[in-house]
């Protein structure tokens, strides 16, 4: 690609074709403040905050958006830069809610820092903000509170390009425009899959999860209640991040010393679940092989979706509702973990379910949502109480005081917090998959995958979209009916591939027997709850200290966690049983499609 | 610098010797080339406002590779104050289509649209029969080349350009990021030339009439005629064409009801020119530019209720998407309210002042540009009435 050749401040740089003067900034180390640019979206330039001069030309350029050319002589700090950002960034903040002190983003606030930076004295600009703007609380996942919208369309260049749902649009013009939803409906009554991709992306607390963490606090101080937190297995490593980490470390037993700490009774694993849920659903689209291949049953749904995203269940829900079908059963390991800690553990520990508080700290805002559906009752309880995301498990921690750096490290509770490999891969894109193929494989074969280390690469990476196929040979007695059918799998993470998937699916044209979709870009790696900042490089950064956890275990697929045998042999007996069905299965509907 | 007289001109609207299908005809006897470097010998300057040289804004088209190409006639007139190009659409649409056809001989496209204001679909009926006319009478004469009418969104902003394309396309009318520029990257993301109405009469007549004659008219900067929406305290209000290079003052003289305080050029975003400054303010590129509005206030008008106006179309029009832009327009009505009330210090219209400088070096389109120039130069010229 030909080489373009520019100065900036003075400095020579040389880039390639089609980049931006921001990236060529980047390139040499000139920081140029943004606001409405995100590595992820697509260019706005609708903020200004990013504006340098342009040798030429009197009016400045925004430099996110403004294509580098040969020659250009930029400039990013001058007297005329300097003031008209600072006009921009102050007025940002007479339009803004500038109530920082009880905001839930303030310290990681994108408008804050730049008005830190720029030093804006506050009677430069009388405050425009509109009186009486009600925040919509009616999700049980998202909040949004329009004083504090600064407009740059983030979030709804998210919610279009990177998820293709369009929950989330421009409304009005003018002083009157806005972030709003289909005929300004609360979210609770719109398309919103609550994934929670605008909140990781929002740069002010416009929009934020709705935090459980109070009512946490409340159940931990309280004597008479028993609370169980079981943590995702994405939350690892990315937790590190709010505490003092750099990105991509794994703090898993730092983490839980920490929840010891905060009080909570016994910390767990939804590792566990997690392989619990390869065992149900693995053996879930072997019956549903089994039915379609030897009993040419034609009613059965292929290829099965895995179901462990509820942002991708509820997008299906409300998008695809005649393929429900399609849908593996099995809830999300969040879901199979709260029924089994009101049942299960409550037996073999002896506690009054009532009396068990069922936290599940979960990268993700959807499984708030999820956690509140009228259905996920099974055990007889509500069976997860609250799900909080790594970020507010992150503000609990350091509301305790503790110096997270310095903790010492520990292993989880007992029961339901041993975990494999498997479970732990869970976390990232593509890992779902890797590890129903390590343990599917193995039932069907008698033997281990056939990649080295058990690490099925094909599955893993960033592509959108990625397909491997298995061929299955030398099955036992039991699944010979497989011999020598290539197994086609397929995974898609960001629901903008999810919806190519069931294009295809809808058109009757999918090749795969089995789909694995994350909602999130990554997986849950890049989950709506993760700390803020989430990029590319950050994901990738999380997911390859996912794969790292994974080959510092001993057990490294799902049916040899000690934890799931011993389960099968006590409680569900075996995988698809009545008790499985009643305690780990689900059922899903219809949704508006607006 | 000096000023031209007043001068009555009849291009847009006389019809004597000008068929406009024979024009076409007579452009397709030229090569491409000819018929580009005509228009751009001739200085012709975009008159829906912008000004950028026609003939320059073709070459660029011309010159692009590329399977679809766009002739887009920009009917969205949506500045306050003008309403000529409804007039020329209602009169002569069959100069305004020939002027698209030549553009699109002149460019290689194959499909042309009107984008007509939403308030005009009353013109529908009687243009689409026209077009449909004219369509086969292009057909007739060998030009593979249609056109249709698309009728607006109802937003002052559809009418800049880029967001005209967003707003053609099913989008939200929001200005693009420029570069590219329409020519290389416009409606569909292929080239397209989009013209003013009235410019695209010109195209035609230039053709038709040959550049020497043309050029004859107007000034070095500004060449040729343009035609004037005149609204406001005269009793001659109504559409004018004239010699571009005239001053403010031979105008109000012309058009004045006697007791003019003010002439504001080029609608709310454009200048308001004061009676001290009338002899020395040219009406055209070497002075101020206008897209045909032309609003005159005697000494009976309150200019803060102008300004106040202005504002309010703007905050109320602009997109919204770009900080300078929302927020700017709001902070202008607020901030001139309160000095008007006694609540801020008459130094606050200097800090206003100021804002509006960096509107209009930080916005991104036209819009939150061009609100500094009546906010400056009313309150600038008009202090007192701002106050007290
Ligand atoms: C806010 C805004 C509104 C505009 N509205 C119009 C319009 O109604 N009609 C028009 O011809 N040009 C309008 N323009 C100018 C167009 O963007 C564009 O420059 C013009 O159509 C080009 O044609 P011309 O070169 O023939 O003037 C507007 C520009 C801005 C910034
Ligand atoms: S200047 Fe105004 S109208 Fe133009 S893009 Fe910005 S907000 Fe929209």
């Amino acid at each position: 690609m030909s080489k373009i050749k520019l100065t900036i401040d003075g400095r020579k740089v040389q880039i390639e074709q089609g980049k931006t003067i921001l990236d060529a900034a980047k390139k040499i180390n000139v920081k140029i403040p943004t606001l409405c640019y995100h590595e992820d979206l697509c260019v706005a330039g609708n903020c200004r905050v990013c504006v340098v001069e342009v040798a030429g030309s009197r009016a400045l350029q925004a430099s996110c958006a403004i294509p580098a050319q040969e020659g250009m002589e930029i400039r990013t700090n001058t007297p005329k830069v300097r003031n008209a950002r600072k006009d921009i960034i102050a007025m940002l903040v007479s339009e803004h809610n500038t109530q920082c002190t009880t905001c839930y983003r303030s310290t990681n606030c994108e408008l804050q820092t730049l008005s830190a930076e720029y030093n804006i004295d506050n009677n430069r600009y009388l405050s425009i903000l509109k009186p009486n703007i009600e925040v919509d609380r009616s999700s049980w996942s998202i909040e949004k509170d329009d004083s504090k919208c600064v407009r740059c369309q983030r979030c709804v260049r998210t919610c279009s390009e990177l998820q293709h749902v369009n929950a989330l649009t421009v409304s009005h013009k003018g002083k009157d425009m806005k972030i709003s939803t289909f005929h300004d409906l609360p979210l609770k009554d719109v398309v919103c899959t609550n994934c929670g991709q605008c909140v990781n992306r929002c740069p002010t607390g416009a929009l934020t999860e709705r935090r459980y963490f109070d009512e946490v606090w409340e159940a931990i101080g309280d004597p008479t209640k028993h609370v169980v937190m079981n943590t995702a297995p994405s939350v690892r490593v990315a937790l590190g991040e709010m505490l003092g980490y750099p990105v991509g470390t794994r703090v898993t037993g730092k983490m839980v010393t920490a929840m010891r700490r905060l009080g909570v009774d016994s910390v767990l694993d939804t590792d566990f679940s997690a392989d619990l849920t390869i065992l149900e659903e693995g053996t879930e689209l072997l019956v549903r092989l089994k039915k379609a291949l030897v009993d040419k049953d034609d009613t059965v749904k292929l290829p099965l979706l895995t179901s462990c995203s509820p942002g991708w269940v509820k997008f299906c829900e409300h998008l695809y509702p005649d393929h429900l079908g399609h849908l593996s059963t099995c809830k999300s390991p969040q879901q199979m973990f709260g029924a089994l800690t009101k049942t299960y553990y409550a037996d073999k520990k002896g506690i009054d379910p009532k009396d068990i508080v069922s936290v599940a700290i979960m990268p993700c805002a959807a499984k708030k949502f999820e956690a509140n559906r009228g259905e996920m009752k099974d055990s007889g309880f509500q069976d997860i109480d609250a799900g909080l995301t790594t970020r507010e498990l992150g503000h609990m921690i350091r509301q305790t005081g503790l110096n997270f750096l310095e903790l010492e490290e520990s292993t989880y509770d007992s029961i339901m917090g041993e975990s494999t490999g498997a479970g732990v891969i869970f976390g990232a894109t593509g890992g779902v998959m890797e590890a129903a193929l390590r343990t599917a494989y193995e039932i069907v074969t008698g033997r281990e995958v056939p990649f080295a280390d058990l690490n099925i690469t094909a599955v893993r990476g960033m592509e959108g979209i990625r397909e491997a196929s298995i061929l299955i040979e030398d099955a036992v007695p039991e699944w010979s009916f497989l011999e020598g059918v290539e197994m086609k799998v397929a995974v898609a993470h960001g629901l903008i591939n999810a919806r190519e998937i069931m294009d295809q699916i809808a058109a009757g044209e999918s090749p795969y027997h089995f789909i694995e979709v994350m909602a999130c870009p990554g997986g849950c790696i890049g989950g709506g709850g993760q700390p803020i900042p989430t990029n590319e490089e950050i994901r990738k950064a999380r997911v390859a200290a996912i794969y790292e956890e994974d080959m510092n275990m001993t057990l490294r697929k799902s049916h040899e966690n000690p934890e799931i045998q011993t389960i099968y042999k006590d409680f569900l007996k075996e995988p698809l049983s009545h008790v499985s069905h009643n305690l780990l299965h689900t059922t899903y509907r219809k949704r508006q499609h607006y | 610098m000096k000023s031209k007289k007043l001068q009555r001109v009849d291009f847009i609207f006389d019809c004597a010797g000008c068929e406009p299908i024979e024009v076409v005809k007579k452009a397709l006897k030229m090569s491409r080339e000819e018929v580009v470097s005509s228009i751009i010998e001739s200085g012709l300057k975009g008159r829906g406002g912008a000004g950028f040289p026609t003939g320059m804004k073709w070459k660029f088209a011309k010159d692009e590779v590329a399977d679809t190409k766009y002739v887009i006639c920009n009917a969205d007139e949506g500045e306050p104050g003008t309403f000529k190009d409804r007039e020329i659409l209602d009169v002569v649409p069959n100069k305004v289509l020939s002027g698209m056809a030549i553009c699109a001989y002149a460019i290689g496209s194959k499909e042309g649209i009107i984008y007509l204001r939403g308030e005009y679909n009353f013109l529908l009926p009687k243009l689409n029969g026209q077009i449909d006319e004219f369509n086969n009478n292009l057909s007739k004469i060998g030009l593979d080349f249609a056109v249709s009418i698309r009728s607006g969104s109802g937003a002052y902003i559809c009418g800049e350009e880029t967001a005209l394309f967003e707003s053609m396309e099913g989008r939200r009318g929001e200005p693009r990021n420029k570069p590219p520029f329409p020519t290389k990257s416009g409606y569909n993301g292929k080239p397209t030339v989009i013209n003013n109405v009235e410019t695209l009469v010109y195209t035609a007549m230039i053709i038709n009439m040959g550049v020497e004659e043309f050029k004859a008219v107007g000034t070095m900067d500004s060449r040729g005629s343009k035609v004037f929406s005149v609204s406001g305290d005269t009793p001659k209000a109504g559409i004018h064409e004239l010699e571009l290079g005239l001053n403010v003052a031979d105008f109000v003289e012309e058009f004045g009801d006697g007791d003019t305080k003010a002439v504001q050029v080029g609608g709310a975003s454009g200048h308001c020119v004061p009676r001290k400054l009338f002899k020395e303010t040219i009406i055209g590129f070497e002075g101020i530019p206008t897209g045909g509005s032309m609003m005159i206030f005697n000494s009976t008008r309150s200019m803060f209720n102008v300004l106040n106006d202005y504002l309010e179309f703007f905050a109320e029009e602009s997109c919204g998407q770009c900080t300078p832009c929302r927020i700017g327009t709001q902070q202008l009505i607020k901030g001139v309210e309160q000095v008007k009330r006694g609540e801020m210090q008459s130094e606050y219209l200097d800090q206003l002042i100021k804002l509006t400088e960096t509107m209009k070096i930080a916005s991104k389109c036209g819009l939150g540009q061009s609100v500094a120039n009546s906010f400056s130069s009313i309150v600038t010229n008009f202090r007192e009435e701002m106050i007290y």
